[in-house]
């Protein structure tokens, strides 16, 4: 690979108030080569990419293009040089047709003759193997097609660096292997790719180099394909921290709870309805759901914790009917949930983290007669904090003051203090510290070793296959059978993921 | 027969008003900016067309102050609600207050003089067909104004480049934004096409509907023309649609009166804001198309540049 230099980064600087995302970093790609940038949340990925995006404007520090200096104002600018981006959360308009979104992003007069365009865009997306409907509307695609979508519109540009943001994270692992070998395809007919990841085995097999950053600086280059994910995991994190859980096996007791036929219809015109789900979970096991994102993950969260209704007679815990009863009431029989947006439903971002306990720990003698105990809830949100490590200046800081992975301890804290008989956590590690999620996994064996059930609902399937004894998959509100663990190639669950709950069904599935 | 013509001539020239302001709060809405200022703007438009025909005995020249008064008006809004990423709600209310305020204080001096406002001008042939003709082709000029903006706001929504960006913009600014488009030029623009608009409308009422200037004559309609763009599910159709059912709704009410219908006359002068926002309502029934016409971002200010 002795190819030209297309991008080079010298000594970025950007600056935040309260935060140096970027701290002098360093940077090369070469034509045809595909990078990764590797690093934690908040290491100083995604400040780097709107740099070379032009989103935001660098502090200090040179950027170099094809050899020759450059200053990226905007996005348009970065487009009309040849860098294209697909981000993480997509930046597609829902309610515009693919070839509209499409054209928004040429120049005006290539996109006028909408014809000629929506030829352009069929024949880019077949080449690379990425089939597409130029007149569909958005809202109705797949998280996938959509990601398709951004990197056609990236192709049709002639884009010769295209920037991923963590673009496997929503992807079947069927879907990750087809787009990994559209950006080889695209490698070699000379495209440069930045690909943005944590996701430490699909850099070792698709990147040349890496880049890993640790708070905002460089903390290493490598050749990703010779070093084992531990080495990288270990320039990502520094040296004193824990990579990996060791998680002992399970010895799952009676039913605790048992889901038949669930149906709940969605008002919402393109949300997702639950469509006939059945699942059972013992004491002292987690049960694994996994999915990509949008596919009945949080209604099914919300059905059990009872924030949307369904049915009565069709969820049963214990001996209780589950569906009749309110969320409060299913807190009393110990129902605890984790909901996937820590600010706003799993904690009130503006309180502080002793008045967060009290929503949800005051049947806890927090409350005596109606009155608040202020000592009792001090003392304990502070066992939490002890407890889970919980990195903050005391009970009394608000909850948007903490990191996202010290927020999260402390909301796990907060459920496990209160011996929940069955946890429903959502995306409990999602944008979290590898410390805090090694802290969080922890907490889920340990809650499991005492006899209480989980339900992990995940995107993550590392952390689904390491922590679960059972796993499913959700697809369009319906389940997959769930299968143990052990005996679930991930070729499977990736069938499921896409809804094809036929294909090799399970045969102790009902286990 | 005769009287059913005239029944829906006076329609129109009654929907008129309305039509024209909700079409420029339907493109201000459109890219994500909700301005409730429109009853401020259709006052000073009122005003300053008045006043400017008045004293030039021009009434184009008292059009242009009208709509000159409107922009005016809508960019000091803009300039809250856009540049500075105020709450929209409240930047809003208070230009409609401001603007009741200026105008009365402005129109003082004209209450009660007249001008000689615009007249019916027959379309050759046209007009001659029976019924329509009369209803559609003799009227005054601003009718047929406010069909050929009609037309080409429809158009300009669904067919061209530039309402392609306005939906963009509407639904996502960040987006937008991720993307390389104005945001706030967009928004800019939008907000002034607005303003423009309920100048004319205002206009239109102290310059064509009765040519003369009274406190607070636009009698809530900029209201109206702002619950008539959320029913009519952001649709210029639609929009058309309900300001000519209020256009008739308000003319049955003189008609049913004049009959002798015996009914308190506040019930009836009630009727035309029901009978507009019932069938809307109706007519907003599909969830679906509704959400994919609706700009996701209304209301939201946007702060580029994170």
């Amino acid at each position: 690979m002795t190819a030209a230099l297309r991008l080079k980064l010298e000594n970025i600087v950007k600056e935040y108030p309260g935060c140096r995302a970027n701290d002098g970093i360093d940077l090369t790609v070469e034509a045809g080569e595909i990078h990764a940038l590797l690093g934690e949340n908040g290491a100083g990925k995604s400040t780097l990419m709107k740099v070379i995006y032009g989103v935001v404007q660098p502090d200090e520090g040179r950027m170099l293009w094809n050899g020759h200096e450059v200053r990226v104002e905007n996005p348009a600018q970065a487009r009309s040089m040849g860098i294209g981006m697909v981000f993480q959360h997509f930046s597609l308009f829902e309610t515009l047709t693919v070839a509209e979104n499409i054209a928004l992003s040429l120049p005006p007069e290539e996109a006028r003759d909408r014809g000629a365009l929506d030829q352009r865009i069929r024949e880019v997306s077949e080449r690379y193997g990425m089939a597409l409907d130029p007149r569909r509307y958005v809202s109705t695609l797949s998280v996938g097609e959509r990601q398709r979508v951004e990197i056609v519109r990236c192709l049709i540009q002639e884009t010769t660096l295209l920037i991923l943001d963590e673009p496997t994270s929503v992807l079947t692992p069927q879907e990750v292997t087809a787009l990994f070998s559209t950006l080889r395809q695209l490698a070699k007919e000379g495209c440069s790719i930045l690909f943005i990841s944590h996701k430490l085995e699909e850099v070792r097999s698709l990147c040349h180099n890496a880049t890993v950053l640790r708070q905002g600086r460089v903390s290493g280059d490598c050749q990703p394909a010779e070093l084992s994910a531990a080495e990288i995991a270990r320039m990502m994190v520094g040296d004193d921290t824990p990579i990996s859980t060791q998680v002992s096996t399970a010895e799952p007791g009676d039913v605790l709870l048992d889901v038949r036929n669930l149906n709940w219809k969605s008002n919402d015109p393109f949300g997702t309805s639950l469509d006939q789900v059945s699942l059972n979970l013992r004491e002292g096991e987690i049960v694994g759901i996994a999915g990509v994102a949008g596919n009945g993950q949080d209604e099914l969260l919300k059905a059990l914790s009872g924030e949307i209704r369904t049915d009565s007679g069709s969820m049963r815990f214990a001996d209780t009917d589950l569906g009749s009863l309110a969320p409060d009431q299913r807190r009393k029989l110990g129902v605890a949930i984790v909901p996937e947006e820590r600010l706003g439903r799993g904690a009130v971002p503006e309180m502080s983290l002793a008045d967060n306990a009290l929503l949800t720990a005051s049947g806890q003698g927090l409350v005596e007669r109606g009155m608040i105990r202020f000592g009792k809830v001090r003392e304990f949100s502070r066992e939490v904090i002890r407890r889970f490590g919980v990195r903050c200046t005391g009970e009394n800081s608000a909850a948007g003051s903490l990191s996202g992975g010290n927020l999260q301890k402390y909301i796990i804290g907060r459920e496990a203090l209160q011996n929940p008989r069955l946890l429903v956590a959502s995306h409990p590690t999602w944008g979290v510290d590898v410390g805090s999620a090694v802290a969080i996994h922890e907490a889920l064996v340990r809650l499991r070793d005492e006899g209480a059930a989980i339900v992990l609902i995940s995107e993550d399937l590392d952390e689904l296959y390491q922590l679960c004894n059972r796993l499913g998959a959700l697809c369009h509100g319906r389940l997959s059978p769930l299968a143990p663990t052990a005996e679930l190639s991930i070729e499977q669950l990736g069938q499921w993921m896409a809804g094809e709950f036929e294909s090799g069904e399970v045969a102790h599935a009902a286990a | 027969m005769e009287l059913l013509t005239n029944i829906l001539a006076a329609t129109v020239v009654a929907g008129t008003p309305l039509l024209l302001v909700a079409l420029g709060e339907l493109i201000c809405e459109r890219s994500g900016v909700l301005n409730l200022g429109q009853e401020g703007m259709m006052l000073m438009g009122a005003v300053a067309g008045f006043a400017a025909a008045l004293s030039s005995g021009s009434l184009v020249v008292g059009l242009a102050a009208a709509i000159l008064a409107g922009i005016g008006m809508s960019l000091l809004f803009a300039f809250m609600a856009v540049t500075l990423a105020a709450n929209q709600y409240a930047a809003g209310l208070a230009l409609t207050i401001f603007g009741t305020g200026l105008s009365a204080f402005l129109g003082a001096g004209f209450v009660g003089q007249s001008i000689d406002g615009f007249t019916r001008v027959a379309i050759p042939l046209l007009s001659d067909i029976p019924v329509v003709g009369r209803v559609f082709f003799d009227q005054d000029p601003l009718v047929y104004l406010s069909l050929l903006i009609f037309a080409c706001v429809a158009v300009f929504l669904r067919k061209t480049r530039g309402g392609l960006l306005l939906r963009a913009v509407g639904e996502s600014p960040e987006a937008a934004n991720a993307n390389g488009l104005k945001v706030l030029v967009v928004r800019y623009l939008a907000v002034a096409f607005g303003g423009g608009m309920a100048g004319l409308a205002g206009a239109y009422l102290s310059l064509a509907y009765t040519p003369l200037w009274t406190e607070n004559m636009t009698a809530g309609r900029g209201w109206i023309a702002l619950a008539l763009v959320v029913f009519a599910t952001w649709r210029p159709e639609r929009v058309l649609l309900g300001a000519y059912l209020f256009g008739a709704a308000s003319i049955l009410h003189l008609v049913l009166q004049g009959l002798g219908w015996k009914s308190s006359t506040e019930l009836l002068a009630m009727l035309p804001y029901l009978v507009t926002i019932l069938m809307l309502v109706l007519l907003s029934w599909n969830p679906a198309r509704t959400r994919l016409n609706t700009p996701l971002s209304l209301g939201q200010p946007y702060r580029p540049g994170r």
